[in-house]
């Protein structure tokens, strides 16, 4: 995949509202594969609403939202699995783990669906990140912060042309953030796959190409 | 999958599923005994003779003292055949054509003389008569004539007759390799033939010769030219229906064997096996009920994980392969399980059979296991289709 695409896209919920102000809604706006891009927002303007959309997870809203030109209304149900296996890999801002599992049974869940990465590789990100000595502790048992570094090296071990990474560093302290956003970008651009970040407040510090005001 | 299925099997609830598991074997275990039972015993009532084709009625006219006495005809008229013809029940009706001339046989048994006796001969259209049509055959000029003797007739012979006169009893072999001298005598012509036993019959209380002989022979000794049948063969769907036995009722005509009696039993064999099979399938479709409740409501309990799994790009079909898995599986344990309890019951009950009717054939149990498998292949393919409608359920949920 590419680009993406958003043209005159809008939540439903926003469409009565006269005062959309916003770089992103009702605008026409391109993701391209390689480049890195930050959507700040204030709360409520519809960021985690825009990664539901481009994940697939949601269809309300107007406008068209398309990967290289084709309008992701028509995607099927296999072409979005497809999607969210080896195109677009999304760092949830609710992080999406699963409690009952260890912090590697997390990223090995998803690291058997794709067979993408080794355990070395995965023991090297947490220890890099300083949760590995929590390898085999249940992610339900983890701080916030902890589990937001656990979620970023699930969202890794993958093939993807894009990372959604949606508030990757909220509760993580200044070091840990730029530790994370190293690795991040290291497989990124090994990947050569674009990145979106979005942040409310305190982002990662790098060198954005675009930032967008939602 | 383990992974997957480590976090799916979460709130699995195994009272649900081991009340499921019971339910369904009871169910299944019902429905399979009951036809198979049926299957079984059902022979026991209608084993056939091979000469009369089942489902067919010999009937005549009652005989009443004032229609006896009056000369009244008790023939069937051409009305009558077409009335009868024309009921619902019936799919075609054939008439006893008599011999209208005299007819003696005789049986020499070598170095005892031989004993003669008058007697008659009667027909019945052959498409009636199940016999071999080689050996059922006549044709003008055949020296020969195929004969189908009650069986009474003999057992008069070995326990009447022979007992009292010290003869050799005779078995249906040696009857059936015996020549009969038949002799036929009326319109000023007599003729001698030889007459061969192809076969006994207990249902068939005449003595029967192929309609080519009886339309020959009637044509050349018979006096008179035509007369009225005084019985019908009758061929019918179903001899249970008590339809047929209302009309013969009405009309006060009689058939003249048990197998309106055998219908009937058979009948009811039906009815209480069609009862019992219903109450079995009502088990398990409650059963199937219990198991889809219980699935959705792990289904329900799972949403969230189901939903992430979906997420991060696992396939719906994958997501829903373990609980497929755990149902199917579960109903296939079922049918093996019950197929080994029906094989453990059948044995039981067919011992007991077996004793009292020795002579009855047995059957296989794959008329059951067939439907067992089909009831198995219904219930999961709705299993694994219903699944599969939840957890696209959740994939479209935000829709």
């Amino acid at each position: 995949m590419e680009k993406i695409e958003l043209k005159n896209t809008l939540p439903e919920v926003f469409a009565l509202r006269d005062d959309v102000q916003s770089e992103i809604w009702h605008q026409d706006v391109t993701f391209e594969r390689g480049h890195l891009y930050l959507i700040e927002a204030g709360s409520g303007t519809g960021k985690s609403s825009l990664c539901s959309y481009i994940i697939g997870y949601r269809k309300d809203y107007q406008g068209i939202i398309s990967f290289d030109g084709k309008n992701i209304r028509n995607q099927t149900v296999g072409d979005w699995v497809d999607v969210r296996k080896r195109s677009i890999s999304h760092l949830f801002q609710e992080l999406r783990l699963f409690p009952e599992l260890t912090a590697y049974e997390n990223v090995a869940i998803k690291n058997r669906l794709t067979g993408f990465k080794k355990r070395k590789q995965i023991e090297n990100w947490f220890g890099a990140l300083g949760i590995g000595d929590k390898l085999h502790v249940k992610v339900g048992h983890m701080s916030f912060g902890q589990q937001q570094r656990v979620a970023m090296v699930r969202a890794l071990v993958q093939p993807f042309d894009f990372l959604l990474a949606d508030e990757p560093v909220s509760h993580l302290d200044e070091e840990n953030g730029r530790v994370m956003s190293e690795i991040m970008m290291e497989e990124a651009r090994a990947q050569g796959a674009g990145v979106i970040v979005t942040s409310v407040g305190r982002r990662m510090s790098m060198d954005y190409e675009k930032i967008f005001r939602l | 999958m383990s992974l997957v299925w480590n976090l799916l099997r979460q709130h699995v609830s195994v009272p649900q599923l081991v009340g499921f598991f019971f339910a369904n074997l009871l169910g299944m275990l019902i429905v399979m005994l009951s036809v198979q039972f049926y299957r079984d015993v059902e022979p026991v009532f209608t084993q056939g003779e091979s000469f009369i084709k089942k489902d067919y009625l010999i009937i005549s006219k009652r005989m009443g003292v004032v229609s006896a006495l009056g000369g009244r005809s008790n023939g069937f008229s051409r009305a009558d055949m077409e009335e009868i013809e024309a009921q619902p029940f019936c799919k075609s009706v054939g008439a006893f054509t008599a011999s209208r001339y005299k007819v003696s046989a005789s049986m020499g048994v070598e170095g005892l003389g031989g004993m003669s006796t008058e007697m008659f001969f009667e027909s019945v259209p052959d498409r009636f008569v199940d016999a071999d049509m080689k050996e059922w055959h006549f044709e003008e000029g055949d020296l020969v004539v195929p004969i189908i003797l009650p069986r009474s007739y003999l057992t008069i012979y070995n326990f009447g007759f022979a007992q009292s006169r010290s003869l050799p009893k005779l078995t249906e072999g040696i009857v059936g390799m015996v020549d009969l001298n038949v002799s036929l005598r009326g319109n000023g012509r007599e003729g001698l033939m030889k007459g061969r036993v192809v076969g006994f019959s207990n249902r068939l209380n005449t003595i029967l010769v192929p309609e080519a002989f009886m339309e020959w022979s009637n044509k050349v000794y018979a006096p008179v030219a035509d007369g009225v049948p005084v019985r019908l063969v009758m061929e019918v769907d179903n001899p249970a229906d008590d339809a047929i036995a209302r009309f013969l009722q009405e009309k006060g005509y009689e058939t003249e064997d048990d197998k309106l009696d055998a219908g009937k039993t058979t009948y009811f064999l039906k009815i209480v096996s069609g009862v019992v099979m219903s109450v079995g399938l009502l088990i398990s479709v409650l059963s199937f009920y219990i198991l889809m409740l219980s699935i959705y409501l792990l289904v329900q309990k799972n949403t969230v994980k189901l939903e992430n799994l979906l997420l991060i790009g696992y396939s719906p079909w994958r997501v829903s392969l373990p609980y497929q898995v755990l149902t199917v599986g579960m109903n296939v344990f079922v049918l093996l399980l019950a197929v080994l309890l029906l094989m453990w019951l059948r044995n039981y009950y067919l011992d007991m059979i077996l004793s009292l009717f020795p002579q009855m054939e047995e059957g296989g149990i794959w008329p059951s296991c067939t439907l067992g498998v089909v009831l198995c292949l219904l219930v999961s393919t709705l299993n694994v289709y219903a699944i599969r409608c939840k957890v696209m359920a959740i994939w479209n949920h935000k829709d």
